[in-house]
């Protein structure tokens, strides 16, 4: 009987039955590989240490998780690149000139505190590259605002130090910034190059628009957040931006400096981070813009993208909550 | 929990260590991340604390026969009040400068609610001497965290201790800013959890 019924067999199997070929792993290479334009034009304008800085904090955000999942007994997720992501973003997230003990601890702070100590991936509240930058930040406020000037050359010897677009900005206005740059199209053209002053992987516009083309492509990031929190800042940075009165500002300027690029593409998108459903990521989105260019505008720091986006990260479960689409079918509660 | 009233000893050691104000019941939390930014000012608080606690629970649980239930309360703020004007006008006199940056604090024992709490569940019910040997395990319970968070604050975010350079370089200045208070106290609590878990399976240190 057993082989009569081999030819007409049926497998009955728990489901679910189709998979898709997407896994964490294949997400998160694929987010690597988008941010290495942005990588090649840091090593390209701050020389070889800006790759030292980069590797040391891919290294010891590695090595942390594995660390601390083989003493805890547990598997270890080091294969599925999620650390090594945290570690690639905080790297593009530090100026040029830190000393190496900065990506040690900030890496250590993102994987450990920010992301293990809540469970692992999938559990952390926050952004954990950006609680590690935050955290480097606060602590060590001289060393992390000291930007070297672009060089490109590949051996950076005795780089210049000199402010941020953003920092001038803030602190001298469009003026002075127009004296530094020459003229307007000169400092466009910067800007979109990478030709200035910053963190590692924030200066060159176009390496990091070429690597969010490729996830939107990919489908792994949705426009709703980047947009939203683009919009905004344009927006704002139009209306308030100005000297001259209000719907006076350049919102060129403030798109394409600071860290507005890399947060938005690929760090407010973070999947655990950020809210799941739609309509919930577009008030994500304008939260951040709008934190963002409240910091930009009247706030202590030049640049606020991390802060925005680190403070709209505790919202996004609520943001959830409030935009709930009903269930299809089910009956709204009478109100008495 | 067995009926049976515990030793004085072991009244000492469950304030201190199985309800300890601080890592084990999560109550006074505002000075601990106010205050412990050096260990200077973490001892000073801590000591007023064991002070006020202890006279506290002298007073109430002496007067307990006299005081009416229905206006316990009211008799518990005036007493606590009493034993903290006393230590902020001390240390008004006798130490200035730790005053200067604390002062505030010392005042705000009287809301503490690790105080209030033992006055109402123990000392009311307890006769003196169980009384005292509560307050003054509780009040050196305080006194312990508050040096442990202190010590590890003004280590990692100004290298010093007691305010004596110790370490040179650049310090994490985060450890004592309010961010690190919260940081430094959260680590503590699970790691004093994380023992609790595994060397007294989860009933804390004092066996109760």
């Amino acid at each position: 009987m057993a082989t009569e019924a081999k030819a007409h067999e049926l497998i009955v199997s728990v489901s679910p039955h189709v998979r898709g070929k997407e896994t964490v792993g294949r997400i998160m290479w694929t987010v690597n590989l988008s941010l290495l334009p942005a990588f090649v034009m840091a090593v390209y304008y701050f020389g070889p240490r800006a790759a030292y800085v980069t590797g040391l904090c891919i290294l010891t955000a590695v090595l942390s998780e594995h660390i601390y999942q083989i003493s805890l007994n547990r598997k270890t997720t080091i294969g599925d690149g999620s650390a090594f992501l945290t570690g690639l973003l905080l790297g593009l997230n530090l100026p040029a000139s830190v000393p190496f003990y900065i990506p040690v601890i900030g890496s250590f702070i993102a994987i450990v505190i920010t992301k293990l100590l809540f469970g692992g991936l999938g559990y952390n509240i926050f952004n954990p590259a950006l609680i590690g930058r935050a955290f480097l930040l606060i602590s060590f406020p001289k060393l992390m605002t000291i930007w070297t000037e672009p060089t490109a050359r590949f051996v950076a010897l005795d780089a210049k130090t000199t402010a941020t677009p953003l920092g001038i900005l803030k602190e001298g206005g469009l003026s002075q910034l127009m004296q530094v740059f020459g003229d307007k199209t000169e400092l466009y053209m910067s800007l979109l190059s990478g030709n200035r002053a910053g963190s590692l992987g924030e200066t060159s516009a176009i390496a990091l628009l070429i690597g969010a083309a490729i996830l939107l492509y990919r489908g792994y990031i949705t426009w709703h957040i980047p947009l939203s929190f683009l919009a905004t800042v344009g927006v704002i940075a139009w209306i308030f931006g100005g000297q001259g009165g209000l719907f006076t500002g350049d919102p060129v300027i403030h798109l394409i400096s600071g860290g507005l690029l890399l947060g938005a593409f690929f760090m407010a998108t973070d999947y655990v981070t950020c809210p799941t459903i739609r309509k919930g990521q577009v008030i994500f989105g304008i939260g951040c813009g709008a934190i963002t260019m409240l910091i930009r505008l009247k706030g202590g720091f030049p640049e606020g993208v991390m802060f925005a986006i680190l403070l709209m990260n505790c919202f996004a479960p609520l943001i959830d909550r409030g935009v709930k689409s009903e269930i299809f079918g089910a009956i709204k509660e009478q109100k008495k | 929990m067995s009926l049976k009233p515990k030793s004085n000893w072991e009244l000492l050691k469950n304030g201190m260590f199985g309800e300890n104000t601080i890592f084990r019941m999560a109550i006074s939390l505002c000075p601990s991340i106010a205050v412990t930014n050096g260990l200077k000012n973490g001892v000073a608080l801590g000591v007023s604390v064991v002070f006020v606690q202890t006279m506290v629970n002298i007073t109430v649980s002496a007067m307990r026969k006299f005081i009416h239930p229905k206006i316990r309360i009211p008799i518990f703020m005036l007493v606590i009040a009493g034993y903290v004007t006393i230590i902020d006008m001390l240390m008004a006199t006798y130490a200035r400068q730790v005053y200067k940056e604390i002062g505030l604090y010392i005042q705000i024992i009287v809301a503490f609610a690790s105080i209030f709490a033992r006055a109402e569940v123990f000392a009311s019910k307890n006769k003196v001497i169980p009384s005292f040997f509560d307050g003054f395990g509780m009040g050196i319970g305080f006194l312990l965290a508050m040096i442990v968070i202190s010590f590890f604050r003004e280590l990692l975010g100004k290298g010093e201790l007691w305010g004596m350079s110790l370490v040179s370089g650049n310090p994490l200045l985060i450890m004592i800013l309010p961010a690190g208070g919260f940081l430094a106290v959260g680590l503590l609590m699970g790691f004093f959890n994380w023992i609790d878990m595994k060397f007294y399976g989860g009933k804390g240190a004092s066996g109760v």
